[in-house]
């Protein structure tokens, strides 16, 4: 059997979420220890010098870093359960390419829903909203983004669904009506109990960002 | 020649200045990959680029037997798949994370290297100090000692993925006058550097500096030309 499995990690953030997620997919049973990002601990320093950031896995004692790695490497270990990548090369490819892409853009451009006011807002809803569309049309007709199965690009994204509501509050605009097919997707992820038990709750997580926001001291 | 005869399998869609695609060209030709490679203007994009590549309308693009894959590092981790020959990643999977982990920051903290010649004052200083950033957490953190390469006595796609502290930092930092790279504050960087360079296939195949040098002044010119209208 595998050895221990440790995870660092801090309970709003859609990055330790989707580590969440995998190990609950595949059944792998972990400690869970909470950061305190502003006072960080020894341990989390230790496993990750490079970014001091969370979430870290640790198995048998080695740390890994960066949350798609960390996927990746869970799909990789325990393969032989609940895949998360398909096994054709380039339908692979395109999974990489599609979670690359949620990285690349949606953690600054809601970032920057909640961070302006004003003229500087709308611009950033109108590509916050750009970049769920283009989600949506990947996704086309198909109930997962990996196809008839939840896969890797669920995984990657989903954990952004319990933010919508802080953006939405922040932004005062409504996501399920400019993107109805992804907020079906994401209810759809949310009937899962290794989703519906590793989001954090939408209320609390607009509670965190009312605090975020007066901490930059933004109205 | 027939038609038959001129498709080419693999197509590579790149610009010759462009670190990202010196990243593709490097893995196919050290898999020995036949390739047909296509020069795009990037002020003028090409149909078959703005088709297969909708989404981001960048290069590299990598065609494939018609399918276009798009992102880099996406393009060569289909390229390990496929053609898994002088493997570039390590097979153990803690390894392999490890690798993917270096090649994420490569990712992330490459574009500081351009932003030094399309900026200047405080943008640029702050520029140089992510650059700085960069190479202290590889000197650090990511290069052993008494290690080559990042894939150990042979390169792969860890150093690969870092061409741009490789080879373009080089050129540009000297370009805009600024002192980053120092060899005495990193001696296993420096050393890397010279190793990586030394590697037939890639010193066989690296933009000409002077080439580099013309095309990154026009381009300052340009942008900060544009900036303050």
């Amino acid at each position: 059997m595998e050895g221990g499995v440790v995870l660092l990690d801090f309970w709003p953030s859609m990055f330790g979420m989707r580590v969440r997620i995998a190990l609950a997919e595949k059944e792998i049973k972990y400690e869970y220890i909470e950061q305190d990002l502003r006072n960080k601990s020894d341990l989390l320093l230790q496993m990750n010098p490079v970014h001091k950031k969370i979430p870290v896995l640790v198995h048998n004692g080695k740390p890994i870093c960066e949350s798609l790695v960390q996927v990746q490497y869970i799909d990789e270990v325990w393969k032989n359960q609940a895949p998360l990548l398909p096994a054709d090369p380039y339908k692979r490819a395109t999974a990489r390419f599609w979670a690359d892409f949620v990285d690349k853009k949606m953690y600054d451009s809601g970032s920057r829903v909640w961070k302006t006011k004003g003229e500087e807002q709308e611009a950033a809803k109108k590509e916050f909203i750009g970049n769920l569309k283009l989600l949506e049309g990947e996704l086309g007709d198909n109930l997962y983004f990996g196809g008839d199965g939840f896969g890797y690009v669920d995984v990657a994204l989903v954990p952004f669904y319990c933010w919508f509501y802080a953006y939405e509050q922040c932004g005062n605009f409504s996501i399920e009506a400019e993107c109805p097919k992804l907020i079906a997707w994401a209810k759809r992820c949310m009937q899962k109990e290794s989703v519906a038990k590793s989001l954090a709750d939408p209320e609390k997580v607009y509670g965190f960002l009312l605090q975020l926001k007066k901490a930059y001291g933004i109205e | 020649m027939a038609e038959a005869e001129a498709e080419s399998v693999v197509k590579l869609l790149g610009a010759w200045l462009s670190p990202y695609c010196y990243r593709v060209i490097w893995a196919l030709k050290l898999k020995a990959i036949p390739y047909e490679y296509i020069e795009e203007d990037l002020s003028a994009k090409s149909p078959l680029l703005l088709q297969s590549n909708p989404v981001h309308k960048k290069v590299p693009v990598l065609i494939h037997d018609g399918k276009p894959i798009s992102e880099s590092t996406v393009i060569l981790r289909y390229i390990e798949e496929i053609w898994p020959q002088n493997p570039l990643l390590p097979t153990d999977p803690y390894e392999k994370a490890v690798a993917l982990f270096w090649i994420k920051f490569a990712d992330d903290k490459s574009p500081s290297i351009s932003k030094l010649y399309r900026s200047d004052g405080e943008e640029q200083q702050q520029a140089a100090k992510e650059c700085w950033e960069m190479l202290e957490a590889m000197e650090e953190e990511g290069l052993m000692e008494g290690k080559k390469f990042f894939g150990g006595d042979e390169i792969n796609m860890v150093d690969i993925a870092f061409c741009s502290v490789a080879h373009w930092l080089g050129v540009i930092q000297d370009f805009a006058g600024l002192k980053i790279l120092e060899p005495h504050r990193f001696p296993k960087l420096s050393s890397w550097i010279l190793n990586f360079k030394s590697v037939p296939m890639i010193k066989e195949n690296l933009p000409d500096t002077d080439k580099m040098i013309a095309l990154l002044k026009r381009r300052r010119e340009m942008l900060l030309a544009a900036k303050s209208n």
